[in-house]
Parts: C-alpha cells; sequence; structure tokens
C-alpha cells in the first residue's frame, strides 16, 4: 500500500465539479464527510475508487476527486466487487441511496455482505425516490403518503440495519447527515474495517419528503456512544437496530469484535497478488498439462 | 453413409451410466487413433427419462454425429424398444440379456448381441454398471479394435483405485472376449492409428481457450449448457490464478465481469439466452463505459425457460439487441468446437482494442458435444493485444499527464479509440459514467441540453467499428461460384452442411457452402460479392424465423430463395438438409421446416394428448430421406 508523501487536504478530494444536489439536501454532509475521511486516512486519490449506482446521491462520485465509476441503478454493488477482486490494492467504496441499494439492487446488497468483500458502502437514505420526483421507498413508513402511495405506503419499511446484521455484516453503523463529525468517525472506521461495512446514513430530501426531515431526525436520534450499548455485542446490536419510532439510535450499531475474513485474502485465484498485477501469458508446460487432462 | 466410420449410440436413463460409458469408449478408441463426434440427447432430469448419446468413430474426422446408428448399447428396456429400429443392415444390438430382451424382430441384417452378464463377471453380479463396461468391451471388439486402448483408459481413470480398476478389466475383457467368440464383427472394421487425439467438449475448449488468453475473472451462474465453463474454471482458478466466482445471477455476473474488466483484468462470463437476457442493461454499460467485457452465450431452445437441455440457434435478434441505445458491439458464432478453442483469445483482443462488448455465440451442441481434437491445435501461444491501455503513471503527477495535459478518458480521436486508464494509476484520475459524458468523463446529462458534444460522443463511440472488419477474416465460398444451389449458414452448423454439401455434389446437386462467424460486424461487401451472383441462396438455421436470413437481407439487401429450418430440439444431421435441398429444387417452395420423427425420438405425452407422432409436416420423409422415418 503506497503511503502519501505529502498531507493530504480536503481540496486534494474536492472535483472540479460543483455537486448539483438541492440547497440543503442532506448529501451535502454524506459528501464532505467523505473528504474528511479520506485526508485523513492518507489514502492518495488515485488509490481509492468511488463507485455509485443510480439516483441523486449516486452523482456523488462526480463530486469527489478520486477514481470513479457512476455504473447502473442497483448494481453499484456488483460492478465494485469485481474491480476490488481484479484489484485489492484499491481501497473501494460505494455510495448511492436507499432505492438504488435496498429496492432495486437489495439482492446484491445481501450477498455482498454475506461474501464480505472488503468495501465500504455508504447510502444516503431519505427514504424516498428524490431524482424521479417524490416516490415511495424501501424504507419509507408504512402510512407514508407519496406520488405512488397517495393513500398511505402500505408495506412495511425494510430495516437496513438488522438485516445487515442477519445477512453477516461485521460493520453496522448509521449517521445522521445532521451530525458531520460524527459522520467522519463512523466512515474512517468503516474504509478501515477489513471486510464489508456498511454505513446507513440519514439524509433529508428537502424537496420531497415533507415527513423525514431535519427537524424529524433532530428529534429522535441519540448516539450509541452516550449510552452502555456494547458494539461487538450481536444481540444487543440486533436490539438497537430494531429501535425505532420516538428514539432512534444513531451511531456504532455492531463491529464484530473477531472478524471474519474476507473475500480477497481467501479466494484461491488471488494469492499471488492483484489480478491486474499478474502476467496474462500461460506457459507451455501448464498449456501442455491442461491439453494432456483431455488424453 | 460414411464407409470408414462407425456410429455408436448408448442408451439408457439418466443415472444409468450413460455419460461415462459413452466418455470411457471415446477416450478408448481416440487412444488409438480414432477420431470421435458425439452428441448426447438428453432431458433435464437427474434420474430416469431417457438419455441417448451418439458417437461417430472414424480415422478421419467426422464434423457431426452422422445420420445412423450401427451399434446399439442399450442400458435400459427402454432404449432396446425405441431404438432397436434405427439399426442399420448390419448393425448390431448389444445388451445384457439378463435383464433386457428386444420386444420386437428388428430389420434384417441386424445382429442381435446379447450379453449374459452377470454370468461372464460372476464375482460382481451385484454391480449393475458392469453391464456398462461388458457392453463398452464387446462393442470395442465388433469395430475391429484391440483391447489396449480401453485397458489405459480404465487403468487412467481409477489410477487411485487399484480394486475398481481389476473389476472394470475383468468385466470389459469377458465382453471383448465373449463378442469375439460369439458374434459377426460389424461392417467396419477400424484400423488403429498413430494419431493423437484429445477428446474436448465445446465448453471446456472455450473456458480453456479463455484462460490461455489471459482470461483472470470469470464469474457465472449455473445454466445449462453453459456450465461446464464456470466448473472448467473453478477446477483451475487455483493454479492458474484467476478468480473464479459463483454469484447470485446473471445481473451480477456481468456487472462483476465489467468491474474486473474496468480495473485491467480479462474478463469473461457465460451463460444461456435467459441469463443474456439480465445481462441485458449491463451489456449497454460495456459499450458506454467502454469497458472491454467478453460474454458466451450457449444458446438453447427458447423461448422463456424453453427446453433447457436441447439445442438452438435463436437468440441471434437477442445478442444484436441486447441494450437499449446504439453503441458499438462484435458479435462471433465460432463454427465448431475448435473454434471454441481459438474465439475467445480473438474475443479478448477485439474487445481490449476496441473497448466494447464481444459476444460468442455457442449453442448446446458445441458446448456439450465431445470431439476429438488433434492436441497440437491446442498447443498454440496465443498473440495478446490489449489496445491502448494505460496501465503506469507517465509522470505527469496527480494533475495531468507528462505533459502537463489533463488526462481525458474518452478523448475524441480519429479512430474513436480513447487511451484507457485503469484505476490504480497515478495522474489519469476520472469518473467512467453510463450517463452520457464529454471527454473527460464528466456528465452531460444533467445539463439543460448540449446537443453538440451528445452527438460528438455517440459518434466517437460508433467510430470504432469502422475499423473492425480489418481484423477479421471474410467468410469464403466453399465450391463453384455458378453452382445449382449454395447453402448459407452460421455457427455449429457449419460441420453438418459441410457434409451435406459433400453429398449433395456426389448426388449430382451442385451446391456451395458459405458459412458466417462474424455476424456484427458484417462482411457486406463480400458476402454480397459471393451472394449476388449465386444461382439460389438457401439459409438453413436451427431457429423457427429464420433470425440469421433477416439479418443477411438487412445488412445485403439479398433475400434468400429458400429456407432450411429445424427448432424441434433436435440437431440437424447431413440427411435432413440433403433431403430438404431436394425437395425445394423439386416442388420450388420456399420454406422446409425439418422435424425429427424416427420412432427412437418419440415420448409419450404424460397425459397422452399429443396425437400423430408423425408431426404435421414431415419434410425430410415426404423426400424419402430417411428410411428410419415412419
Amino acid at each position: 500500500m503506497a503511503t502519501a508523501t505529502a498531507v493530504l487536504e480536503l481540496k486534494d478530494f474536492k472535483a472540479d465539479i460543483p455537486p448539483d444536489w438541492c440547497a440543503g439536501c442532506g448529501d451535502f454532509g454524506v459528501l464532505n464527510g467523505l473528504f474528511h475521511a479520506c485526508a485523513e486516512l492518507g489514502r492518495q486519490p488515485h488509490e481509492i475508487l468511488v463507485v455509485s449506482g443510480i439516483g441523486c446521491s449516486s452523482n456523488l462520485p462526480g463530486f469527489f476527486r478520486s477514481y470513479g465509476v457512476h455504473s447502473l441503478h442497483g448494481r453499484a454493488l456488483p460492478f465494485a466487487t469485481g474491480a476490488k477482486l481484479a484489484n485489492h490494492g484499491m481501497t473501494v467504496i460505494v455510495t448511492g441511496g436507499d432505492g438504488d441499494g435496498y429496492g432495486i439492487g437489495l439482492n446484491h446488497f445481501i450477498q455482498a455482505m454475506r461474501r464480505n468483500i472488503d468495501i465500504t458502502y455508504i447510502v444516503m437514505d431519505n427514504e424516498t425516490y428524490g431524482l424521479t420526483t417524490g416516490q415511495v421507498s424501501p424504507t419509507s413508513e408504512t402510512g407514508m403518503v407519496t406520488k405512488t402511495t397517495p393513500h398511505g405506503n402500505l408495506e412495511q419499511m425494510l430495516n437496513p440495519m438488522a438485516l445487515a446484521l442477519a445477512s453477516g455484516c461485521g460493520y453496522v453503523a448509521r449517521g445522521f447527515s445532521g451530525q458531520p463529525k460524527h459522520l467522519l468517525k463512523l466512515y474512517t472506521e468503516a474504509i478501515q474495517y477489513p471486510g464489508f461495512a456498511l454505513v446507513d446514513v440519514f439524509s433529508p430530501c428537502v424537496t420531497f419528503n415533507k415527513h423525514n426531515t431535519y427537524e424529524w431526525f433532530r428529534k429522535r436520534v441519540y448516539r450509541l456512544e452516550d449510552t452502555p450499548h456494547d458494539p461487538s455485542d450481536f444481540h444487543g446490536a440486533m436490539d438497537a437496530a430494531l429501535t425505532w419510532g420516538e428514539k432512534i439510535p444513531i451511531g456504532l450499531i455492531y463491529r464484530d469484535g473477531n472478524p471474519r475474513p474476507s473475500l480477497h485474502p481467501q479466494d484461491p485465484g488471488l494469492q499471488a497478488g492483484p489480478l491486474v498485477h499478474q502476467s496474462v501469458a500461460v506457459g507451455r508446460e501448464q498449456r501442455r498439462k491442461l491439453i494432456a487432462e483431455f488424453m | 453413409m460414411n464407409e470408414s466410420d462407425l456410429v455408436v449410440g448408448i442408451g439408457g436413463a439418466a443415472g444409468d451410466g450413460v455419460a461415462s460409458a459413452g466418455n470411457t469408449l471415446a477416450l478408448s478408441v481416440a487412444r488409438q487413433g480414432q477420431a470421435v463426434y458425439a452428441y448426447n440427447s438428453y432431458q433435464s432430469v437427474i434420474r430416469g427419462g431417457h438419455s441417448w448419446l451418439r458417437l461417430r468413430i472414424s480415422a478421419k474426422k467426422p464434423l457431426n454425429h452422422g445420420d445412423q446408428v450401427d451399434a446399439l448399447i442399450a442400458l435400459n428396456q427402454d432404449t432396446l424398444d425405441r431404438h432397436l429400429q434405427e439399426l442399420v443392415d448390419g448393425g448390431v444390438a448389444l445388451y445384457n440379456s439378463a435383464k433386457l430382451r428386444p420386444s420386437y424382430e428388428p430389420h434384417q441384417g441386424v445382429q442381435l448381441c446379447p450379453l449374459p452378464v452377470p454370468d461372464l463377471t460372476p464375482a460382481y453380479k451385484d454391480l449393475p454398471v458392469m453391464q456398462n463396461t461388458v457392453a463398452v468391451g464387446a462393442v470395442i471388439g465388433l469395430m475391429g479394435l484391440d483391447f489396449r486402448g480401453l485397458e489405459s483408459v480404465l487403468e487412467s481413470t481409477f489410477a487411485k483405485k487399484p480394486h475398481v480398476v481389476k473389476v472394470n478389466m475383468e468385466a470389459a475383457k469377458a465382453g471383448y472376449d465373449y463378442a469375439a467368440a460369439h458374434f459377426t464383427p460389424l461392417f467396419t472394421q477400424l484400423t488403429p492409428t498413430g494419431q493423437q487425439w484429445a477428446l474436448v467438449m465445446g465448453n471446456e475448449l472455450m473456458a480453456m481457450g479463455a484462460a490461455l488468453a489471459g482470461c483472470k475473472f470469470y464469474c457465472a451462474y449455473p445454466m445449462s449448457p453453459a456450465t461446464h465453463i464456470l466448473e472448467w474454471f473453478a477446477a483451475h482458478g487455483k493454479e492458474m490464478g484467476i478468480c473464479v466466482r459463483q454469484v447470485e445471477d446473471e445481473i451480477s455476473v456481468i456487472n462483476m465481469s465489467i468491474g474486473a474488466g474496468h480495473m485491467g483484468a480479462r474478463s469473461m462470463c457465460a451463460t444461456s439466452g435467459g441469463g443474456l437476457a439480465l445481462m441485458t442493461e449491463a451489456i449497454g454499460l460495456s459499450g458506454m463505459l467502454e469497458t472491454p467485457v467478453v460474454v458466451v452465450n450457449v444458446q438453447r431452445a427458447g423461448p422463456s425457460t424453453g427446453v433447457p437441455t436441447k439445442t438452438e440457434q435463436g437468440d441471434l435478434n437477442q445478442a444484436f439487441g441486447a441494450s437499449q441505445g446504439d453503441f458499438p458491439r462484435i458479435i462471433i458464432a465460432p463454427l465448431s468446437m475448435t473454434e471454441c478453442f481459438t474465439t475467445p483469445a480473438l474475443a479478448f483482443n477485439l474487445s481490449d482494442r476496441y473497448q466494447c462488448p464481444v459476444i460468442i455465440l455457442s449453442d448446446l451442441l458445441m458446448a456439450e458435444g465431445n470431439e476429438t481434437v488433434d492436441p497440437a491445435l491446442l498447443d498454440v501461444e496465443f498473440q495478446i493485444d490489449r489496445g491502448e491501455l494505460i496501465t503506469a503513471a507517465s509522470g505527469g503527477g496527480n494533475r495531468g499527464d507528462a505533459a502537463g495535459e489533463p488526462y481525458l478518458r474518452y478523448k475524441d480521436t480519429e479512430s474513436g479509440i480513447s487511451p484507457r486508464a485503469v484505476p490504480g494509476v497515478p495522474g489519469h484520475l476520472h469518473v467512467a459514467a453510463s450517463d452520457e459524458h464529454d471527454e473527460d468523463g464528466v456528465l452531460i446529462s444533467d445539463v439543460y441540453t448540449d446537443t453538440v458534444r451528445r452527438k460528438k460522443m455517440a459518434d466517437k463511440r460508433s467510430r470504432k467499428m469502422s475499423t473492425v472488419l480489418e481484423h477479421l477474416p471474410a467468410p469464403k465460398l466453399e465450391g463453384s461460384l455458378d453452382a445449382e444451389v449454395t447453402l448459407v449458414g452460421w455457427g455449429s452448423t457449419w460441420g453438418v452442411l459441410t457434409e451435406a454439401v459433400e453429398q449433395l455434389n456426389r448426388e449430382g446437386v451442385s451446391t456451395s457452402h458459405l458459412q458466417i462467424k462474424f455476424l456484427v460486424p458484417f462482411h457486406v461487401t463480400e458476402v454480397s460479392a459471393i451472394l449476388g451472383k449465386s444461382r439460389r441462396v438457401i439459409v438453413v438455421e436451427n431457429n423457427q424465423s429464420g433470425q440469421f436470413a433477416r439479418h443477411l437481407r438487412a445488412e445485403t439487401g439479398i433475400a434468400a430463395q429458400g429456407h432450411i429450418r429445424k427448432y424441434d430440439g433436435e440437431p440437424f444431421e447431413p440427411k435432413h438438409i440433403v433431403a430438404a435441398v431436394k425437395e425445394l429444387l423439386a416442388n420450388g417452395t420456399e420454406l422446409i421446416e425439418v422435424l425429427s420423427t424416427e420412432r427412437g425420438w418419440q415420448t409419450e405425452h404424460p397425459t397422452g394428448t399429443s396425437g400423430d407422432w408423425t408431426g404435421r409436416r414431415v419434410a425430410a420423409a415426404a423426400a424419402g430421406a430417411s428410411p428410419l422415418t415412419t
């Protein structure tokens, strides 16, 4: 791993393109937190790959100065998984929204946690579909009125924290865009965690979600760090994950005290180092051995 | 029909060991210098049902599984009942006489070869699989080959279990000796040759060909008939340093493959039609990101789940239309199992050079068929061309290239090809986006409108295609330009068409043959020059609607005068094409739909409502080409 020769600053990670989010959008806080975290961790911009799906929040790689991919709706995790397996020397961060990750991409979300690929997944959870101008999302509360649920959402909201715990995710955290310093700490820990790490961030949509506003979250959120919560206790973590209503916990919900190995160190094909650094040529002896298997 | 070869049919229920008996036989004869082409017709069950494997064996390499059955090995009563009547004059039927007996008289000239298996293997009476080994030993004897080939195969197959070698060796030898003592040898006697053969499967060659061409990332979701490719990679990933993953669905498969390709690893994935449907959106992603990926589609009979264990060439339209919008793509249909080996290397080079998706269209016939290949053809070092790939810093630091110019990932070059830096390289930061973007990768999708840049970038991408044909050999006409008939096929039908054309010419119908391997881009000039002069163009394809015939017309304006199609699940045999061509010529018919109606194919419908087996219209039978058709 190459390390920074000079101290990295915020500006090293700021792209020339300013974000085109609505004024007051929660995603600004998420992006700022990421600038700070990357500067603090000392990874050079070219050693970082940020992959997103599609949605307002998925525009993030365009505003972040590193290698980036703006992939397909719901498919950021598989794309990033392939990228990490091809070059596990890179720091891979996936960003996106609740519709992208918990709706169309839900299967990949569960599978990525199960396979414990070493990437950090930051979900900007605004409980609505913003880019399509305000439809119900998997994390919209039951009863929520949106353009596509004019009589109220009939379905139960998805609980990404409990789902992550059940799916074998070793680092499960929740932040609030209104508390950027707290967020920064979660990011730096998540990026350093040796395996799949999830940071779900309440990131209010000021234009299309008039229900889950900054005010709504401010009234409810409290930091687990301010409680006796033990993040290494799985069952306690599940209790925290299931807490929703008048009070909602944010912070580190779960961190596996004894992280299970992530995918790339175990993969038999990756033992010689990152694939992209391996020669594509196959020697004559090996070729003849393969042919002999057919004779 | 070929006098120098023999076709052995092995039939039984799934679980009876048809495939392993066939494999033992094929390897045994291959080790005595005989070439083999095998096609297994099976159904989607794990136990029971009917499985029918035909192996065509000859000193001269056969190009298809042939028209007939010379030797039958029946592993159950159903097989004996179905296929006994298909045997040619002089053919032999081998079966375990302790279990089976013919329920009707065979044709005159057919030799019944009952094998008293329990008496021949008294020590192993309780091992039902012994009947397979006895029969394989017997048929090798009747073909005139000596016992050595089989002996060496049994030794190597069970090398770790000396007891199993002993048991099988005794059974095989008992069968071999019993046949020599009691039956008349087959009408064609095979002579051992010194030629070495590798016995391969199209899928295995596709996998090995890709691995030898530098494939470093392979992932897939199991789907017949493509699964063997995944299994080959899984078995060899460790020793070859290839990352091999089975993942949740084909959507994930293709996105992971493109992700790996994006970082600079050669990556490939394979599936069948249903999986390709799921991959569709991401094939366009590859086109838009200009990230190489190779996708193998092993076609099976569709639509939807279709007939998973049956062959078809029905996914051409799907490959043309996979994903929305316009973008460069390359579509290649290998013509033979041997070409399954060489095509991935070509596909990788093209995909790297043109930074676009390449789709390889294989099909069940080639993919799951077994064939002997001259090992020298596999012992080649592929040329590897990674195209304009930047994998190291050019010294310009983090804000630009060596000259201090900012790096433009999608630079608008004359060729349309933009030098591609992979993530990790200093000085070439960029975002690759599925949204429309400018040369620097910055989105133009979110601005009010940007007509000039949108058109510029679409033109840049499409311009890449203008030079692809320079790297692809044009198809060549086999035979005379003024032949009465020109048969046009694509992909896997090359072998069967080659033999049908030879036969037609022998029988006085002057016939030429054009086989198409490169579907997109298409050799419009060369194909037009040939077919524009042809007296009668007949397109032969394994689908219902004539997907290739429409493509040919769209590309060249040439409308075929005749069509021979088959979409009943089973592949063409030479006799089908010969009969159909004759009927087309005799009756001026435009379309012949071929149907396999031999009694051996007959299947009772579970509810008994299917009606007449002979079908609504049986072209081949009408032309009298198939004496075995009722």
